[in-house]
């Protein structure tokens, strides 16, 4: 019993520490509100489809950030699309960046762009090991008979 | 017609993004919606059935059913930024369509720009949603949903001959069919001006605030 008490405030405080660092935000909350017996895998699915998605996009920017004429038109669109499924997750930073990069899409300007997805790209990667070590810790916890604290 | 169940509203939900066609999914299904999902405003009309030149072609073999409406929606929930035809090209066909026109439509969008609300509004959309979209956001649409059904119930029993697009029809096999085509005519002045009227007021705070982080409006 002692063992799950403990997984579970492990559990409690690194999710937590998200919240306060800011790398996730409220919206995170509701895709676990959303999880329930019907669907116990929700949120790892949609934040695989996430993963998935931003590594895609990701892929993109660089390849159209390296062209001899960038075409703006198309790195904004990725962006955007990066925004709005950072913002779905609830991915705080990577969307923040995302609006920052967005400017620099409308000045054309190539260095700034740059610059925005190595923050983009090491923001994204931050937010990606720590989910993975949330989703474990849950894991650990229910394998060893706790449930997840709501 | 015992199409759809009476329990159960069916929500047509467009969204190009596959994360946010799960997260609207999830959340219909939360609200016991029934829901269907696709990509693009293209296929939304598809599914409709309304097609590019408004006629059914026996020679071409459609993936969703050719006769309007044999798969009932209740709600049209899109968002707005989508490649090809944006949310407001499909709003502005839904509303152009004499059968489609009176399912209410709900706007997503992940950007809060007034003039783009005023304009889906002015269009006809009931509701103007700010991504993420909430379970407090889901809860606001059954009013929508109800009084469209209101409106179509009271239809059907003042006028059993109208074809189905809802126009009056000119002559009636009906006692006194003066008085029939009144009542409907009368009928579509008062939605339309009820409507009007919505506008005019201004639109609801709710609707048009940017919504903060953690502060949900509670209807």
């Amino acid at each position: 019993m002692d063992g799950v008490v403990q997984l579970q405030k492990q559990l409690v405080d690194y999710s937590a520490s998200l919240f306060d660092e800011g790398i996730l935000d409220e919206q995170f909350n509701q895709l676990q509100q959303l999880q329930d017996e019907s669907n116990p895998d929700f949120v790892v699915e949609v934040v695989s489809l996430f993963f998935e998605d931003s590594e895609r996009l990701l892929n993109e920017l660089g390849k159209a950030l390296e062209q001899q004429t960038v075409d703006f038109k198309k790195v904004d669109a990725h962006v955007h699309q990066l925004k709005g499924s950072s913002s779905s997750i609830g991915a705080q930073r990577v969307q923040k960046l995302c609006i920052g990069f967005r400017n620099y899409c409308e000045e054309l300007n190539t260095e700034g762009c740059l610059k925005c997805l190595q923050q983009v790209k090491h923001e994204y990667s931050l937010v990606k090991t720590k989910l993975e070590t949330l989703f474990k810790l849950e894991r650990q916890l229910i394998a060893a008979g706790g449930s997840i604290p709501t | 017609m015992g199409m759809a169940t009476e329990s159960q509203f069916h929500v047509l939900a467009v969204d190009d993004s596959l994360i946010d066609r799960k997260l609207i999914e999830k959340l219909l299904k939360t609200s016991s919606y029934q829901v269907t999902t696709v990509d693009s405003g293209t296929k939304a009309l598809e599914f409709l059935g309304l097609h590019e030149d408004d006629q059914s072609n026996p020679n071409t073999a459609p993936v969703f059913p050719n006769n309007h409406q044999e798969v009932e929606v209740n709600l049209i929930i899109t968002d707005y930024c989508m490649p090809g035809m944006t949310g407001y090209d499909l709003l502005r066909k839904i509303k152009e369509s004499s059968s489609l026109r009176n399912i209410p439509v709900v706007i997503m969008s992940s950007e809060n720009v007034p003039s783009r609300i005023n304009r889906c509004l002015e269009e006809g959309a009931e509701e103007f949603f700010l991504k993420p979209v909430r379970l407090s956001d889901v809860n606001r649409l059954k009013p929508h949903i109800m009084k469209t059904k209101l409106k179509d119930q009271k239809q059907e029993n003042t006028d059993d001959d109208d074809d189905e697009s809802g126009n009056p029809v000119l002559q009636s096999q009906e006692e006194h069919p003066q008085r029939q085509q009144q009542q409907q005519q009368h009928h579509h002045q008062h939605s339309n001006s009820n409507k009007r009227k919505a506008l005019e007021e201004g639109l609801s705070p709710e609707r048009t605030r940017p919504r903060y982080n953690g502060v949900t409006t509670v209807v």
